[in-house]
């Protein structure tokens, strides 16, 4: 590949001719940006990149993006992604999807998506509301969410998305968020490289049905106390002096005083690590986004993709039984001369 | 074969045979030719009744008989032992002519125990033979068959030519030296029995004892047993006294040509992978296994030195979904299942039919509502396939008509699919999955060339005189819009499930666009009807005064019944329909030639219906839902019936 030129594009070869129909002010705004201002950082083609998407809000981005793309049914992206993954190995396939796409009534392609490692970078919207349908509760609402379907409060344990990805044995589980636009193009990059399913779960606030639904953790005043910044071969602290840090023990993740335990106590991240049970200790560490809450990539490991594996057995059964023969697979059963 | 063990002796019994006068040992030196034989093979489901008829069916094959075949088997892997519900058939029918049913009522039927007797004896011919695994009608087996009184001794099977032979217990004796369990070697006694019936109707032993050979490769034991028993099943026959003679069906003069025995998934499957040659494109199949369309994922994961893709999904949703998704790719994607699975899949064909992408959704019918009866076939998925979208959401339909068929007709599906980029219904059902027939091996070079290109350069210029790329900017004559893969520079371009505007293909609410595309996409797919064959009109004498209308497997049953009209002197016309939608372009004037149209269906009158409507013809319903096939005799007698009510 080092004699194929890298293409040199901008932003605006990244961008549609289509007028984009979010409301003013909603996070997806910036992630779409972030995308684009990517694009041309890492030097992809446009014919060669996809972004296939479900129904939701975030779902019209791939009208938004001057690619290939298809805008398809309800939770059922990942489906799509993996045919197209599969048979296209050439192509770079996005999924961009929400909480409620995802999740709820896709929760079943996007796990076997993620276990099967289908060569796709997934961008998961999490708003932790319907918007598209004007807001009822989504899979990832905290319990007891007023909306217009649960006027008397939601009786639904949520999702964690990371936990839920992790524990489906993802090879790449990142989080990053709509208000930081360095973060993003960082997570999205390495997600991008990452050979095999990567999930980046994105927090994007809507600001029409759930407006300030990450204030407690996203607030300029607030980040430095409650995100925690996962840096691979680093340990792992937080707050406005590193004050605070995480240990990680068998009973699970927990956040300690660094002053107390000392720093040689503090966990050092590891997302290589082959096993994902400390990366899904770190996910538990907030039940939602109202405490300290890990943000970065959890895990990155290698792991066979499932496209190539695909693709290796059909190469493989040309080289034993060489190329398919018509004449002679039509005559493979036992054969008789009539005449 | 001489040199095996002859058999013990036995007190075989040969009751109240019609026939029996002198009994002659060996008579295999001059066996009674029949022009045609009809065999049901019944036992448990663990029985080996499906290996047997196979086998049988195989050797007959390569004797050169035609033949045709139905495999009747439950749902279950393994229903209670010797109940009637854990019964297990397979009828073959061969002949030294060309036929086009399993037969109506076996001339022979193999019980191997009381059920299968119970199960299966209503359906044999008068006077026909019933030959037993005498060893099996205990009173424990009889109880639990429903039987009050030994059928073997209470006369009620005096009608017939029965035969009880002590099977199991021959067959311990007869595998011994392989030093087989008695546990193990009575599973042998399927292959005695096949042994019996290939002396009965002298097939060729050598063939069957190299594919026992073959099968068993891994296991010499169990090899060993099955070879010893298939030979003592045919010395039985021959050296038994039983029997007074044996039959010859002589070889089926068929068209001149090579052949093999195929079943209808299996043909299916090769036409697939045809399909994907000749329209130079790598087939995807994305799928999920189900009853009866499994066979299909397993034969096509076989040849991936095709470049055959295969995914098992994780449900028939996602199964559709990445086959659409490798057709957006460039493959061709192909999806296989039966009704429950065609129910999920809707959804992602609505998308296929706006997105106007190929598809190829295979459904092999089984009966139903729900679940209903998964190993029995039925007709009743094709108004699902017309119109089971929300939405106007057209959807062309080809249904094969014999096992062999199904080759030539997922080429068909296949060809307007890629032509006019869209998702294609193929209708097979059941009995065309598990059936088998000799199939005439097609000249490959003969098949026609389905491939379509690939766009490539813009096709559109922009008012400031640049070009672009507008997905759906239509071909003129088959409306198609043009096929655009990732990949390809300049042609980038979105779609999706929103309506889009003409030509632009970009996202469009406007009311009249909306009603535009709805009409373009109707008229799409009702423009086929240019493209395909009309109906050629079986009507020998040309003053028929009834047309028999059928569609898809019921081809067989019509034709061999309206064989049986014809000779007894009446004059009735045949059309069998093969593209359900659109239907051939002269469908609707030679339907309003014929007084009288009666359509026999698997279902409460589907196509009927649709050709009611379509045509304004009072044609009326032959309706079988019991998950059999129909019976030549059945059609024969609703066609008398027809044609006396005038």
């Amino acid at each position: 590949m080092t004699d194929v030129a890298v293409p040199v594009t901008t932003k605006k070869d990244w961008t549609s001719d289509q007028e984009i129909r979010w409301c003013p002010g909603c996070g997806d705004y910036s992630i779409l940006t972030a995308v684009q201002m990517l694009m041309p950082e890492l030097g992809a083609r446009r014919e060669d990149t996809v972004f296939i998407s479900g129904i939701g809000c975030s779902s019209r981005f791939p009208y938004y993006m001057d690619t290939y793309g298809v805008h398809s049914i309800h939770g059922r992206a990942p489906a799509l992604a993996t045919g197209l993954a599969v048979s296209r190995p050439d192509l770079h396939v996005w999924v961009i999807t929400g909480d409620g796409d995802a999740l709820s009534i896709g929760g079943n392609h996007l796990l076997h998506a993620l276990r099967r490692n289908v060569d796709i970078t997934i961008l998961l919207f999490n708003n932790q509301i319907y918007g598209l349908t004007k807001g009822q509760y989504s899979p990832t609402s905290e319990t007891g969410k007023v909306t217009k379907s649960t006027p008397f409060g939601s009786l639904d344990h949520p999702y964690n998305p990371v936990s839920l990805a992790l524990g489906a044995e993802a090879s790449f589980v990142a989080r990053t968020h709509d208000m930081d636009r360095k973060h993003m193009m960082a997570t999205f990059k390495r997600a991008y490289e990452h050979k095999g399913a990567s999930l980046v779960e994105i927090y994007q606030n809507c600001n029409v049905f759930n407006d300030g639904a990450f204030e407690a953790i996203l607030t300029k005043d607030n980040r430095p106390r409650m995100l925690i910044p996962l840096v691979h071969g680093e340990p792992i602290r937080f707050g406005v002096e590193g004050e605070k840090g995480v240990v990680v023990t068998a009973d699970g993740a927990r956040i300690v005083e660094v002053a107390d335990v000392g720093e040689g106590a503090l966990a050092v991240h590891d997302e290589a690590r082959p096993d994902p049970s400390v990366a899904f200790a770190l996910s538990r560490l907030a039940d939602g986004p109202t405490s300290p809450t890990p943000i970065g990539v959890f895990r990155a490991v290698e792991r066979a993709d499932y496209g190539s594996l695909v693709n290796s057995q059909v190469l493989r059964a040309s080289d034993q039984k060489g190329p398919g023969d018509l004449d002679a697979l039509l005559a493979s059963g036992a054969t008789w001369t009539v005449g | 074969m001489a040199d095996t063990a002859s058999p013990p002796r036995t007190d075989v019994a040969h009751t109240d045979s019609p026939t029996s006068g002198s009994s002659t040992a060996g008579a295999s030196t001059n066996p009674i030719e029949l022009d045609r034989v009809v065999i049901r093979f019944a036992g448990d489901s663990g029985d080996g009744m499906q290996l047997t008829g196979d086998r049988f069916t195989e050797s007959s094959a390569l004797f050169g008989n035609d033949l045709s075949t139905l495999p009747d088997f439950p749902a279950e892997i393994r229903a209670p032992a010797g109940t009637l519900a854990g019964v297990s058939a397979f009828q073959v029918h061969i002949s030294d002519h060309d036929i086009l049913t399993p037969g109506d009522h076996p001339s022979v039927l193999v019980a191997m125990n009381p059920a299968a007797l119970r199960a299966n004896v209503k359906d044999v011919a008068p006077a026909g033979t019933i030959i037993v695994n005498s060893d099996s009608f205990d009173e424990r087996a009889l109880a639990k068959a429903g039987y009050a009184a030994n059928p073997l001794e209470d006369g009620s099977l005096k009608d017939f030519t029965l035969y009880e032979i002590p099977m199991t217990s021959i067959t311990l004796e007869a595998v011994k030296p392989s030093g087989t369990k008695p546990r193990d070697a009575e599973r042998s006694k399927n292959l005695f029995a096949l042994g019996v019936i290939s002396w009965m109707y002298t097939r060729p032993v050598e063939a069957t004892i190299a594919w026992i050979e073959a099968k068993f490769a891994k296991n010499d034991m169990v090899k060993m047993a099955n070879v010893l028993a298939f030979k003592a099943g045919y010395n039985f026959g021959e050296t038994a006294e039983l029997f007074e003679s044996n039959y010859i069906v002589k070889p089926a003069a068929l068209d001149p040509g090579r052949y093999t025995n195929v079943s209808g998934n299996t043909a299916l499957a090769w036409g697939l992978i045809a399909a994907g040659q000749l329209a130079k494109l790598p087939i995807f199949l994305g799928s999920y296994p189900i009853t009866p369309a499994s066979d299909i994922l397993h034969e096509l994961s076989k040849h991936k030195n095709f470049g055959v893709r295969t995914v098992q999904a994780e449900d028939e949703i996602a199964g559709v979904g990445a086959a659409l998704g490798a057709s957006y790719g460039g493959a061709l994607g192909v999806t296989t299942t039966s009704g429950p699975g065609v129910d999920l899949k809707t959804e992602t064909i609505g998308l296929a039919v706006n997105l106007e992408l190929p598809l190829l959704i295979i459904d092999i019918q089984r009966g139903g509502p729900s679940t209903g009866l998964p190993t029995k076939t039925e007709q009743a998925d094709l108004l699902q396939a017309m119109f089971g979208r929300h939405g106007e959401a057209p959807v062309p339909i080809v249904a094969p008509q014999t096992p062999g068929d199904c080759f030539h007709a997922a080429i068909e599906a296949a060809r307007i699919a890629v032509k006019y980029r869209t998702p294609v219904f193929l209708l097979s059902d059941g009995y065309l999955a598990n059936g088998a027939e000799p199939w005439k091996i097609p000249d490959v070079d003969a098949l026609p060339d389905i491939s379509v290109p690939f766009a490539t350069e813009p096709n559109h210029v922009r008012g400031d005189g640049g070009e672009e790329f507008w997905p759906y900017l239509r071909d003129a004559t088959t409306l198609a819009r043009p096929w655009a893969v990732p990949g390809t520079p300049g042609l980038e371009h979105r779609i999706g499930g929103l309506e889009k505007a003409d030509g632009a293909g970009t996202v469009s609410y406007d009311p009249t666009n909306h009603e535009k595309m709805v009409h373009l996409r109707v008229a799409k797919v009702a423009g086929i009807a240019r493209d395909i064959p009309l109906v050629e009109v079986d009507d020998p004498d040309g003053d028929s005064e009834l047309l028999v209308l059928g569609w898809g497997s019921t081809y067989g049953a019509i034709a061999a019944g309206l064989r049986r009209v014809r000779l007894q002197g009446h004059h009735v016309a045949h059309v069998h329909v093969r593209h359900l939608n659109p239907f051939p372009a002269n469908l609707g004037d030679v339907l309003v030639r014929y007084p009288k149209v009666l359509v026999p269906e698997m279902n409460l009158g589907q196509l009927c219906k649709l050709v009611r409507a379509e045509f304004l013809v009072d044609a009326k319903g032959l309706n079988k839902m019991s998950g059999q096939p129909f019976r030549a005799g059945e059609i024969e007698r609703a066609v008398l019936d027809a044609l006396a009510g005038s």
